[in-house]
């Protein structure tokens, strides 16, 4: 599998996410910069987290406008499996590749912690791995990322199965406890309608050796891998 | 020209930062406040000066970048400077 990350001016994530890809893939992963106009051959393409353009204006707004995202979209309608991870899922809502849009949190504090998510699909490339665990813990790092659409889009959403994962509580039941930042339906990732396009607040980037506390997010980029190696 | 452009939440969608302000107006001794909405206010300013071109170039920018009207509402002022 071949992965590339686009990196913005304020990506954090970036190289988290090119180690847990040499992980899993045992290859250089493709890093490139937000100004070139087009992306390597490609596999996957990840947008990763952080705080890309400082934030301004709405999180990701700015650089869903980068030269680089025009390729991004061209890819993504041809089918290459396309990643967003926090700051990368709020790019994601931006370019409307994804519906809906990432607000602050309810509580109104920056939020760093392990959170419980229910599985909700293993019939995508991302999650094909996750066939056996119903939960799994995977930290959340974000200001924003209370997922917020209309009642008529949450509906659709539902209807066409596009929920990828859920906050929820430790036994797997999705409630207002387990909803760190007043997500509707808990909602924590959410694909587009083929399934190869995910956003998601969680960073699986961040829990992929037994040294960092699980491996949990490794088993998206070992999902990627089995799916998409050629 | 000069836009006087103003991005306000659209009715329904929750504004935790409102609330904030809300709760710190009262907090400071001022009663009766019903709601508090946060919004953005900008200012742009273009070499265009036929007026129908203009608006259309400053709606095509709010619709594009500066509102997401997913949750947010946008209005504006035109004028000559």
């Amino acid at each position: 599998m071949k992965a590339s990350v686009i990196v913005f001016p304020g990506s954090n994530c970036d190289r988290d996410v090119a180690v847990a890809l040499e992980a899993v893939t045992g290859k250089p992963t493709q890093m490139v910069w937000h100004q070139e106009t087009e992306i390597p051959d490609s596999d996957l393409v990840v947008l990763p987290g952080g705080f890309s353009y400082g934030d301004y204006l709405r999180c990701g707004a700015i650089s869903a406008h980068s030269p680089i995202m025009r390729d991004v979209i061209a890819k993504a309608k041809q089918g290459v499996a396309l990643l967003g991870i926090c700051n990368g899922f709020q790019m994601l809502t931006e370019t409307r590749l994804l519906p809906g849009v990432l607000m602050r949190n309810t509580s109104l504090k920056f939020i760093c912690k392990d959170v419980d998510l229910k599985v909700e699909r293993t019939d995508t490339p991302f999650a094909s791995a996750y066939d056996s665990k119903g939960v799994v813990t995977i930290p959340v790092a974000h200001h924003d990322g209370n997922y917020f659409t209309d009642d008529d889009t949450l509906e659709r959403l539902e209807g066409e199965n596009r929920v990828a994962f859920r906050y929820c509580d430790a036994n797997g039941d999705v409630t207002d406890k387990g909803n760190p930042n007043g997500s509707r339906n808990n909602i924590a990732g959410v694909y587009d309608k083929s399934g190869r396009i995910l956003g998601m607040m969680p960073h699986p980037e961040r829990l992929i050796e037994d040294s960092l506390g699980g491996t949990d997010g490794k088993i998206m980029f070992q999902s990627l891998v089995e799916s998409l190696a050629v | 020209m000069k836009a006087r452009i103003k991005i306000t939440l659209k009715n329904g969608v929750l504004d935790p930062q409102g609330k904030a302000i809300s709760h710190t107006l009262e907090s400071l001794g001022f009663d009766g406040i019903n709601d508090v909405r946060q919004g953005k206010y900008i200012e742009v300013s273009i070499a265009e000066t036929d007026p129908e071109k203009a608006d259309a170039e400053i709606k095509k920018m709010c619709e594009d970048l500066l509102a997401n009207t997913v949750i947010e509402n946008y209005s504006y002022e035109l004028e000559e400077i």
